[in-house]
């Protein structure tokens, strides 16, 4: 598991300034070795011989889920890569303005030779504080970009005011509460907050930030956050503005007792089969009973990965939480089955 | 058959180990002497137990084809090279904007190329031939020529392209079929063509009347293919267990079952029939390599396990010696 290379996947729509982000990071003086996969050559102003061209090339894969596409370039050029192991410590993948990520991230699941030797770190996206608000309105892409986030740098700050930005971070709240966000300008941000934030940055689903957590306890049903019932309307909670998009939702469950393998694998098998075209992502954090290890799981669509983590340590609390971000979900079926999942 | 395994210390001790100095992703032989790719700029040549250092690429090779008398090679450099008996390198092909050779071929005619979209030829028959270019519907997975004439044959999304590269105003013919193929192989006896998929499976198509064969029931995305002597049979890698396709028929391996042979814990990674016998070389995850007999599945322990899989394995074109290498740079030549 560690020494699989780790990539980190850099999205935003046209213009949002990813170009200027992955120039940063290629010459900012950090002692580490990036192959890039960039999609257009000649942007890059860095001279690295490990930069390469690709073409996007979406695939459908003939494995009866219907969702499953793979990016085939991708493929291909890791493989390519990795015959020069040793001179890279890190992969970074640029995708289009256009691009829906979701191929992007299922390509390390389902190639068994990618994902050998490469996992997914994180996708980062970049928005801009300008036009973000239009083009979640006009651009079903953008929106895709913001779900699937781990990281959101909301950039070009210098060009609206600051009750604009916190409109923003609302809005994008309300796609994707469980992303970090940061506010930059000329994409100005230390390079750990964007590399290196190991396995899709799960550990954020247990530290969703402490505002968020006051805003929900009202009325979240017990739960961790407050997005889990059907508003499509703003509501206001303490000088705060909160968003529920109209299209897209996100929900956490958690439990405090241990949950039974051989309850929930079949579960979430089933779901993400029925249901995977609407869940864009899941990901969470278990504990099953009588296993002293932490279970990771992350899911793209129909697509599953998992795998024990690391051992509770004495002083954590040992909570099982899972989040789900997506489309018109069945929230309360999905509430339901994790629910009969506890041991 | 288990009994076979055990019984085979004479070959085992018969390996003359090879320091590759690197992964080795391919093998080939020039006359007697084992090539050994690496995954990084060199070849790294054994003649009877001398062994030496050829540089090629200034990169990584991404590709390889040998026909017994030279090889090609492509590399993240942009460059087509070919590679004689005496180590002598000659560029073939420079790609003008360093695009990365993604596939190699050797036919009896000519050589061909790829990158991304682009497949490219070059007849070796008569002086400074032109360069041909094809242009494809998506990036080439895999390139073949076709066992006699000058034809190409090139696997991508959604099927197969044939392009007679001389016969400037025909169309290339399609060959359809879902998904992305990769790997892609004619018979020796140019009567199939046979191409393996992204997924687990591979297609194949009786090229007199384009009919459909699905092979299946793969573990993992097939890498390895060979064709026994006579094309009478396919062996392939992708299960634990050697699965080898019947081609001998008219209709080849329409409606008939594979014979599965040298069942194991591990995947096969690599595999290469002998060029005469009814006999497949088979490497293992696991690193080990077993000789296999297709009529009754009597094998032989030809490595031991080890501590890579096997990469690449080959014949000489006598069939008196096998070479292999694995993911970590072991390799060797077995002379039997």
């Amino acid at each position: 598991m560690t020494d699989k290379i780790p990539v980190t996947v850099l999205t935003g729509y046209l213009g949002a300034g990813k170009t200027t982000l992955l120039n940063r990071i290629l010459s900012e003086p950090h002692g580490r070795r990036f192959a890039v996969i960039v999609n257009e050559f000649g942007e890059i102003g860095i001279d690295n011989d490990l930069v390469v061209g690709a073409d996007e090339e979406v695939f459908e894969m003939n494995n009866g889920c219907i969702c499953c596409t793979v990016r085939g370039d991708l493929i291909r050029i890791i493989d390519g890569l990795m015959r020069r192991k040793g001179k890279f410590d890190a992969i970074i993948v640029e995708t289009t303005g256009l691009a829906d990520p979701a191929p992007v991230a299922q390509t390390f699941f389902v190639d068994e030779n990618v994902g050998k030797r490469a996992k997914l770190d994180a996708v980062v996206t970049v928005a801009d504080a300008k036009w973000l608000k239009e083009r979640l309105r006009d651009a079903p892409e953008a929106k895709n970009q913001i779900a699937f986030a781990d990281v959101i740098l909301i950039n070009k700050t210098d060009l609206v005011s600051d009750a604009d930005l916190r409109e923003i971070e609302a809005r994008i709240r309300g796609i994707n509460p469980y992303a970090k966000l940061h506010r930059t300008q000329r994409c100005a941000i230390p390079l750990p907050e964007v590399l290196g934030r190991n396995a899709f940055d799960l550990d954020r689903i247990l530290d969703i930030e402490p505002a968020f957590l006051e805003q929900g306890n009202g009325h979240d049903h017990g739960h961790a956050h407050g997005h889990d019932h059907d508003h499509d309307h703003d509501h206001d909670h303490g000088g705060l503005t909160h968003y529920h998009d109209e299209h897209m939702q996100s929900f956490s469950i958690s439990s405090d007792k241990p949950l039974d393998p051989d309850k929930f694998f079949p579960w979430i098998q089933n779901l993400v089969a029925q249901e995977g075209q609407k869940i864009l992502r899941c990901k969470g954090i278990l504990s099953f009973k009588g296993d002293p290890d932490r279970f990771v799981f992350q899911g793209v669509h129909m697509i599953l990965d998992g795998d024990h983590q690391r051992p509770w340590k004495d002083d954590e609390a040992r909570v099982s939480r899972a989040v789900f971000i997506g489309r018109e979900m069945p929230e309360e079926m999905i509430r339901k089955g994790f629910a009969e999942c506890v041991a | 058959m288990s009994d076979a395994r055990t019984d085979t210390a004479s070959i085992v001790e018969r390996i003359r180990p090879v320091a590759a100095g690197g992964a080795v992703v391919a093998v080939h032989f020039l006359g007697d002497d084992a090539v050994f790719v690496l995954g990084e700029e060199a070849l790294h040549v054994w003649r009877d137990g001398e062994e030496r250092r050829v540089p090629v690429h200034a990169g990584a090779i991404l590709a390889s084809a040998g026909d017994g008398h030279r090889i090609v090679t492509g590399g993240d450099d942009g460059k087509v090279l070919a590679t004689d008996p005496q180590g002598q390198s000659e560029t073939l092909a420079s790609d003008p904007k360093r695009r990365w050779i993604d596939h190699v071929a050797l036919g009896p005619d000519g050589i061909a190329w790829s990158c991304g979209k682009q497949a490219f030829v070059r007849s070796t028959k008569g002086k400074a031939a032109p360069e041909r270019t094809l242009d494809l519907p998506s990036s080439a997975g895999g390139l073949a020529f076709a066992p006699k004439g000058f034809r190409l044959a090139v696997a991508h999304y959604n099927g197969a392209t044939l392009w007679f590269p001389n016969a400037a105003d025909a169309k290339p013919e399609r060959l359809e079929w879902k998904g992305s193929h990769l790997d892609i192989t004619y018979s020796p006896d140019g009567r199939f063509l046979v191409t393996a998929m992204q997924e687990p499976t591979l297609h194949g198509w009786r090229l007199i009347d384009g009919k459909h064969m699905r092979m299946s029931g793969y573990a993992a995305k097939v890498r390895s293919l060979s064709w026994g002597p006579g094309a009478k049979w396919l062996a392939t890698s992708g299960a634990s267990q050697l699965v080898v396709w019947p081609f001998a028929g008219k209709d080849g391996p329409m409606g008939k079952a594979p014979k599965i042979l040298s069942p194991s814990e591990h995947r096969i990674c690599a595999v290469a029939a002998h060029p005469k016998q009814e006999v497949c070389a088979v490497g293992y995850e696991d690193g080990m390599l077993l000789l296999t007999r297709i009529e009754d599945g009597a094998e032989v322990l030809a490595r031991a396990p080890g501590a890579a899989p096997i990469a690449a394995l080959a014949w000489n074109a006598s069939g008196t010696r096998l070479a292999f290498g694995t993911e970590d740079g072991e390799a060797g030549v077995i002379a039997l």
